[in-house]
């Protein structure tokens, strides 16, 4: 066999994550799947700021919503274009989380913990406030009308958000990898591994810290942004602390020093909840703790390590099945 | 001109329905032997305690099976849950659409989960009946053909209260809380449609609680400093009950005027202390099931029998089984109205056309109707006063 | 002036119902180095367990105190069967195990008993009021029994061997170790008294704040927040943070920014306090090792 290169894999599987739901899922699903692409941008926001940042995190769903009334805000009032809320979503976010970053620098642990919870928590009252009301709708919330496909393409608008949606994904994606990847990836990971050490050899500790929460905040933002258009519809509800407790739990399910890891979180996060009610509808709440529960048992670092242990030990098994020395 | 175009469009429909045979129509969600209802409810999150409505409905359609069914067919009812997330609720209900292929969705839960997919549901044509929200909005049914509301809505709750305060204090100093959401809001919009521009001179101090809030002594100790005579409150039962005890233990005695959400003996009252809770005036459209009053009513009787057979495990005092059942009961008066014709445009005619009917477990004098141009079946209230260990219904049924 | 008075009273009792809380996250904290988020669901599942037994007709110390056994002993259960095995796994990983908590405690709360909201009976008497109906009896006795928790809380670590000796398990586990300090049952312990104490807090909580499965969810962001401005290692801390917390967040809803952002009003100034003074008022800075 020869030696594939890993960029083709992921080429193979964006191609099969566009073409095969427009082939073979209803538009019920093609909705389940956008909504999986969402979480898992949001997710890669945060496996930034916390994986790859060190920094805690319990309140990206305020990113989220930023992102989300961003987009509701611009398309409503003043009839922005669906894609182009995207970059002025990203921008505000960003904004929301670099101020956010000025105070990580002094506060670390448990107390940076503590201002992002705070800050989702006071979210739906801040979009709730009488003074905004004009532009957010209050506590009656924003409809917004759902985007057709462009150029009289003959795929539906369900098929079209998910296309879109998949697209600014892959972007985002191949960005923060590259990102990871790149020097300023090796100073993150030296941050939050050693950061005493990290800092006395130079590395700019307040530089990267407010960096990296302005970048996760962003992506998050994106995926709010995304999910305003997707799902039609923003009110303070749809961004309560569930929602930070529900990104939170994506991270830790997936693995939060993982690029991939977004991906299985944004899988868990949308699909078990499902699978939970079918379970029992009286206990949906324990069937989706215990299912929690044992993932972290069985997989501690997230399923995204145990995943990628299990592809590398197949793929020993076929180089010493072929008789060739492992390289 | 407008309003007429479209009423004109609407008796074109309804003729071309009469006309028309009714296989022409759109059957879905039917078969032979059964009729499929799709619901949402959140069974969990924190909202989950509303979800005795989908357990309670869950129980009546297997009764409704039990007993033969309705129109030759039985019910396959789905309810799934939402956890009170809009977003969630937009899959949810997609999937009921489009998967499971519903003949109609009734009753889910909530007001910004229903706002989420009332856009939608409409487009698809698929009958939304009887929503459990009280919000103002429910009702346009020029706008919205495909959407009927259930109970009183809370607006019009508090332009009652309102008129009974003008009436009652004419120079009343009033105070309000509310939650500060939708349901909470209705209730500020209510008092300032009957107060108009005054609201601020009688209104002297309005405040405001987060459902998340520990305790809301904060807020009385306000009210009373305001030196208010009138207050209203627009909050649910465990914030109710904190305010009719910490009042009477300062020592401030307001003519306390409440939201009926609240009216509940055992969630509000009996916590806070009966007798804490003299002369408090509310509204009701249903029986409390924890009222000595009914206690030999036939339907009371009948939904006990119920509760024993199909949910042993469930708590009476939750008001929340009582509204299920009424709603429930209504959902199939309006399959019984069907006949035999369960298409999607029948069901919806079927369901704006309720001639008068009292509903089981409804105020004696109460009755849901609608008709095309009125898609509120609940119209009625009267004014309650809880004395010496009941509430006391005086005045006459109010129609709004 | 009364109208300030009084806010600044009614924000004292409703900071020491913070105040318990946040006493059991402190010690949870000294003896784990955890914030376990199911403390307020686990203290609310407990005084459901109280309810229970005094609906059986226990007497109410009874009661109190079998619910106390039975908490540590959940507490206790919960460490070896949960968190043992987690013990050298990403702190992630704990943390996602404690929401996982969080969902069972109050789905199984929500299934056992219901979802209406239950009167609980407070073992001070029902009594007129006192100061004007300033305080209740009940918020009285409740804070007596607050700070008889702080005292014991304090002296236990302070001057008992044992309790030395689980601040030195969580603090550095292998030198604890190495001293001969079983590490793993100190963790147990510490999962056992911090369970009692929630108990205790629901128990004095509930009286107030009425007995329903989301009993604690808004009270445990408030107590975490006093907890950190106290600073997370005091107990002292924990009790002075939770009651500046409900007299700060009471002045401003009444006076400055009204009540529909006096809880963003209060976690900012938390939070500037925090950026003033890391470790909060009255805790330790951790030092860090390279």
């Amino acid at each position: 066999m020869p030696n594939i290169p890993p960029q083709f894999g992921i080429f193979l599987f964006i191609v099969a994550a566009a073409v095969l739901p427009l082939v073979f899922a209803s538009g019920y699903q093609t909705f389940q799947l956008t909504m999986v692409v969402i979480y898992a941008l949001s997710v890669l926001g945060k496996n930034l700021v916390t994986g790859f940042g060190g920094q805690v995190s319990l309140g990206q769903g305020a990113f989220y919503a930023v992102g989300a009334y961003t987009a509701a805000v611009l398309m409503d009032q003043w009839d922005v274009p669906y894609w182009a809320t995207l970059p002025i979503a990203a921008i505000t976010s960003g904004l929301v989380g670099l101020m956010l970053g000025l105070p990580a620098l002094r506060l670390g642990g448990l107390y940076l913990a503590l201002v992002t919870f705070a800050l989702a928590i006071s979210v739906p009252q801040l979009l709730k406030y009488k003074a905004f009301e004009g532009w957010t709708g209050g506590v009656q919330g924003i409809v917004v009308s759902k985007p057709d496909a462009p150029f009289n393409l003959p795929i539906s608008s369900d098929s079209w958000i998910y296309l879109f949606s998949l697209a600014v994904g892959v972007v985002f994606f191949l960005a923060i990898t590259n990102l990871v990847n790149s020097r300023i990836g090796r100073a993150l990971k030296a941050i939050r591994d050693q950061p005493l050490a990290a800092e006395a050899m130079g590395v700019e500790l307040a530089r990267y810290k407010t960096l990296t929460f302005g970048v996760g905040a962003m992506v998050t933002g994106i995926g709010g942004a995304l999910s305003a258009i997707a799902v039609g519809f923003v009110s303070p509800d749809s961004f309560t602390i569930a929602l930070s407790l529900t990104l939170f739990v994506g991270m830790v399910v997936g693995g939060a020093s993982s690029i991939s890891g977004a991906i299985y979180g944004a899988l868990f996060i949308q699909f078990i909840p499902n699978i939970a009610e079918e379970i029992s509808k009286a206990i949906p709440g324990v069937v989706y703790g215990v299912i929690l529960i044992a993932v972290m048992f069985f997989a501690p670092g997230g399923l995204a390590g145990v995943i990628a242990n299990q592809l590398r030990r197949l793929r020993a098994a076929r180089v010493v099945g072929t008789g060739r020395a492992p390289s | 001109m407008k309003r007429r175009t479209v009423l004109a469009g609407l008796g074109s429909i309804a003729a071309a329905g009469v006309a028309r045979p009714a296989s022409a129509a759109t059957v879905v969600g039917v078969t032979a032997t059964e009729i499929k209802i799709g619901h949402t409810i959140p069974y969990s999150g924190n909202a989950s305690s509303y979800s005795v409505g989908g357990k309670s409905h869950t129980a009546f359609f297997k009764r409704v099976n039990d007993m033969g069914g309705v129109g030759g067919r039985k019910i396959n009812f789905i309810s799934l849950d939402d956890a009170y997330n809009p977003a969630k609720t937009v899959e949810q209900i997609r999937r009921l659409v489009e998967q499971d292929q519903v003949a109609l969705v009734f009753n889910p839960l909530g007001t910004p989960t229903n706002s989420a997919i009332h856009k939608y549901i409409n487009q698809k044509k698929v009958p939304h009946l009887f929503v459990a929200t009280s919000a103002d909005k429910w009702g346009d049914y020029k706008n919205f053909p495909w959407t009927i509301g259930y109970a009183p809505s809370y607006r019009t709750e508090a332009q009652i209260y309102g008129k009974y305060i003008k009436a009652q204090r004419p120079n009343a100093k009033a105070t309000l809380i509310y939650q500060n959401d939708d349901f909470g809001k209705d209730y500020l919009h209510g008092l300032q449609d009957v107060y108009g521009k005054d609201f601020d001179k009688v209104f002297v101090k309005v405040v405001t609680y987060e459902s998340s809030d520990a305790t809301v002594d904060s807020q009385v100790v306000s009210m009373k400093d305001s030196g208010a005579d009138v207050m209203v409150t627009a909050c649910i039962p465990k914030f109710t009950a904190q305010i009719i005890r910490k009042s009477f233990d300062i020592g401030w005695k307001p003519l306390h005027v409440m939201s009926n959400v609240s009216s509940s003996i055992a969630s509000t009252i009996t916590p806070a202390g009966p007798e804490k809770a003299e002369g408090i005036v509310t509204s009701n459209f249903l029986k409390d099931a924890t009222d000595p009053e009914w206690k030999t009513a036939p339907d009371m009787i009948e939904w006990r029998a119920f509760m024993a057979k199909y949910i042993p495990d469930g708590d009476t005092t939750d008001g929340n089984y009582v509204y299920a059942y009424g709603v429930a009961s209504l959902m199939l008066q309006v399959l019984k109205q069907c006949g035999t014709d369960f298409s999607r445009e029948n069901i919806m005619k079927q369901a704006s056309n309720i001639k008068p009917v009292s509903l089981p477990l409804l105020l004696p004098g109460m009755q849901a109707a609608t008709t095309p141009t009125d898609f509120r079946p609940l119209k009625q209230l009267q004014l309650q006063r809880w004395k010496t260990n009941t509430w006391e219904r005086f005045g006459a049924i109010i129609g709004a | 002036m009364e109208g300030v008075l009084h806010q600044i009273v009614s924000g004292i009792a409703t900071g020491g119902i913070y105040a318990s809380i946040a006493l059991a996250l402190v010690m949870i904290f000294l003896a784990t180095h955890h914030i376990n988020f199911a403390q307020g669901e686990m203290a609310m599942f407990s005084t459901y367990i109280a309810l229970t037994l005094l609906q059986l007709g226990l007497p109410y110390w009874a009661a109190f105190l079998a619910t106390l056994v039975f908490s540590f002993v959940m507490g206790v259960i919960l460490q070896r069967i949960l968190l043992e095995p987690l013990a050298n796994a990403p702190v992630l990983a704990s943390v996602g195990a404690f929401l996982g908590l969080l969902l069972i405690f109050n789905n199984v709360a929500g299934w056992l008993f219901s979802y209406t909201l239950k009167p609980f009976p407070s073992p001070f008497g029902v009594g007129d009021p006192m100061f004007g109906g300033m305080f209740s009896r009940h918020e009285l006795g409740s804070t007596v029994v607050t700070m008889a928790v702080l005292l014991s809380v304090w002296a236990f670590f302070r001057f008992t061997r044992l309790g030395l000796a689980m601040r030195g398990a969580a603090y550095n586990p292998v030198s604890s170790r190495l001293v001969g300090v079983p590490v793993g049952r100190m963790l147990a312990l510490g999962w056992g008294l911090a369970a009692g104490i929630g108990a205790i807090a629901g128990m004095m909580v509930a009286p107030v704040v009425f007995l329903d499965p989301n009993m604690m969810g808004g009270v445990l962001l408030y107590a975490f927040a006093g907890a950190l401005l106290g600073g997370i290692t005091s107990p002292l801390g924990a009790v002075v943070g939770g009651v500046m917390m409900g007299v700060i967040e009471n002045l401003a809803g009444a006076y400055v920014v009204g009540t529909e952002l006096k809880l963003t009003t209060a976690l900012v100034i938390i939070v500037l306090v925090l950026v003033v003074k890391p470790s909060g008022l009255f805790g330790k800075a951790l030092a860090s090792r390279v």
